[in-house]
């Protein structure tokens, strides 16, 4: 392992961050806070949504922003560069593992990640309050989750980065995010499925369960929610997955 | 440390369409996969081809179009895995031994693949950082090279909006910005107006003059004959011929080319060409639907189109076409693979 040339692909993707800083926060913001407006205040000052849903709304929104973020900080740079243009090979050909440069990505989104999860809880916070109940009770497993959730969203993107091209990255958001994040328990509780017991049990291949669920837990614990010991090992396991698949397909990208 | 190039009986099958910059169209046999249901196309890119380049030469491989030049380089470069045989850059192992290889060596793919997120300066700035380099160091080779490549009046714009020209230049500037003992060229200088290319040529002469290692592809004779210490002709992923350009356009029988078209086949006159002094080989066309078509490989050129068409009217057969190739790479291509470089 070289870090030299590790640090050296880090500072180049944070440069590059850096350069786009104003539309990656447009497009990573724009659409979770307009949620938490109409659904947050308007639709809960006007009386349709009980007050407390402010508070079961936010660790969903938390969640969603971070998977957004992860996915498209390592999935969108690697489907344009691994294009006809092939950008990506200048790295390829550094002096270091290529599996390395998928894992410096991963890191790499992993940090957007848990940056967009600590911009949104404020600015979320801001946009709803008064009215909102936190109640951090375990820091330490809310940094685990927190932790978890942007790792399985980084790993996300890389195996969706290295699986589809270009032509396909509308059927991406329209076949795997949206569902995703529709049945990702993200705006309800997992809980409120009851009613829909097949569906309760199929939604549990959905990893966004486990991120909304375990950030429900940590931070609004008085709602109903999975349990931490099922979310942590949920999580870990799909990043595992993840992970292990999305190297599989970067190197089969990389070399042909 | 001086490096070469080695490969022993390399092949490459490529199962999945090859990349682009492995080649456009290549003349590929299709067949069917042993134990899979699915038949996948098999396109034989390289059919055991072995090489050796010293170290401090400058090494071209001639060829068509899906010849396996850019596979050859893919493979050397560790950008394509080998299907069959072996390949050192230095004491390396290509595919064993990738991170020692990779630091030995500057790569300039046939298109250019620039990274399009940053500047020119940029560019060149993070490949010395991914190389290790401090920043004074890549900073001041950054600005030589610049320079060199007359890239300063734009070095601080982003490269998206660059001509073709100006990214392969940059492309260029940036296999050389960690000073590679080896520096692999796929098609230089295809896309370049002639005063660039000289410019290339020039920087390419100066870069193997320190004592680097140079393997570039060409489709061009001119250049394989300008630049080229030695050369391998390669055709379908096979190496044909193999020596300095020099050598093999002697290897040509007689030098000079005659591709004549006649008005109608005649066995006999072909055989009756064969007889005329200074002629060494008649060779019917090799197109399977042009018969009337003859090379004569000659010693003398200009001088025997009279007696060609004297023979041609004692036969009464019209002679309808005549083109005159003086000795070159070309003709040794033509002459052993019945096809030209460009077709």
């Amino acid at each position: 392992m070289n870090w030299k040339t590790f640090l050296a692909l880090l500072a180049r993707d944070a440069h590059v961050a850096r350069r786009n800083f104003v539309p990656l926060l447009l497009q990573t913001f724009l659409q979770p806070m307009m949620f938490v407006f109409i659904f947050g205040r308007v639709m809960v000052s006007s009386g349709y949504m009980p007050a407390a849903y402010k508070s079961l709304l936010l660790p969903g929104i938390m969640a969603i922003s971070m998977v957004f973020t992860g996915v498209w900080a390592v999935a969108m740079p690697l489907i344009s560069e691994f294009q006809f243009t092939r950008e990506i090979e200048d790295r390829l050909l550094a002096p270091i593992e290529i599996s390395w440069l998928a894992i410096e990505k991963v890191i790499f989104g992993t940090l957007q990640a848990l940056l967009a999860g600590s911009v949104v809880i404020p600015a979320a916070w801001l946009l709803l309050r008064p009215g909102v109940e936190l109640n951090l009770r375990s820091p330490l497993s809310f940094a685990c989750v927190t932790l978890l959730v942007a790792l399985f969203s980084a790993c996300g993107g890389l195996a969706l980065g290295c699986s589809i091209n270009q032509a396909h990255i509308g059927l991406m958001f329209s076949m795997v995010l949206t569902p995703m994040i529709f049945f990702g328990c993200a705006y309800y509780p997992w809980s409120a499925l009851n009613h829909f017991p097949i569906l309760q049990k199929i939604v549990l291949v959905n990893p966004l369960v486990y991120a909304s669920e375990g950030l429900r837990g940590t931070l609004v614990p008085q709602f109903p929610h999975l349990s931490m010991p099922v979310v942590l090992i949920a999580l870990a396991f799909f990043d595992a997955l993840l992970l292990t698949a999305g190297l599989r397909q970067f190197h089969r990208k990389a070399v042909s | 440390m001086l490096a070469g190039i080695r490969t022993r009986d390399l092949r490459k099958i490529y199962t999945s369409p090859p990349p682009l910059a492995a080649g456009g169209t290549f003349a590929f046999s299709t067949a069917r996969g042993k134990s899979n249901k699915q038949p996948k196309p098999q396109i034989v890119a390289l059919d055991g081809l072995s090489l050796e380049v010293s170290p401090g030469e400058i090494f071209g491989l001639l060829g068509p179009n899906g010849a396996g030049k850019s596979t050859t380089v893919g493979i050397l470069t560790t950008r394509v895995r080998p299907t069959g045989g072996q390949a050192w850059i230095g004491e390396h192992d290509v595919w064993k031994d990738q991170v020692a290889v990779k630091r030995l060596i500057g790569v300039v793919a046939q298109r250019p693949n620039l990274d399009f997120s940053l500047t020119a300066r940029e560019i060149l700035l993070f490949h010395g950082a991914y190389f290790g380099l401090d920043s004074r160091e890549r900073a001041e080779l950054a600005e030589a090279l610049l320079d060199r490549f007359k890239l300063r009046d734009r070095s601080d714009q982003m490269v998206r909006g660059f001509s073709g020209g100006m990214m392969q230049r940059l492309s260029i500037a940036r296999a050389m910005m960690h000073d590679p003992q080896i520096l692999f060229l796929d098609e230089p200088s295809a896309g370049l107006d002639p005063q660039t290319r000289l410019l290339l040529w020039e920087i390419i002469r100066e870069y193997n003059q320190r004592g680097k290692t140079i393997l570039l592809t060409t489709h061009n004779m001119e250049e394989a004959d300008a630049l080229c210490h030695r050369l391998a002709i390669i055709d379908h992923g096979r190496k044909i011929a193999l020596g300095t350009p020099g050598e093999l356009k002697a290897s040509v029988p007689g030098g000079f080319l005659l591709r004549l078209r006649f008005g109608r086949h005649s066995p006999e006159l072909l055989l009756r060409l064969q007889t005329l002094a200074g002629v060494t080989e008649v060779r019917p066309s090799s197109h399977a639907n042009d018969d009337n078509s003859a090379d004569v490989y000659a010693d003398r050129g200009g001088s025997l189109v009279s007696e060609i068409a004297n023979l041609a009217s004692g036969a009464s057969v019209e002679l309808c076409d005549v083109h005159i190739s003086e000795p070159s790479l070309e003709n040794l291509f033509l002459h052993h693979t019945g096809r030209s470089l460009r077709e």
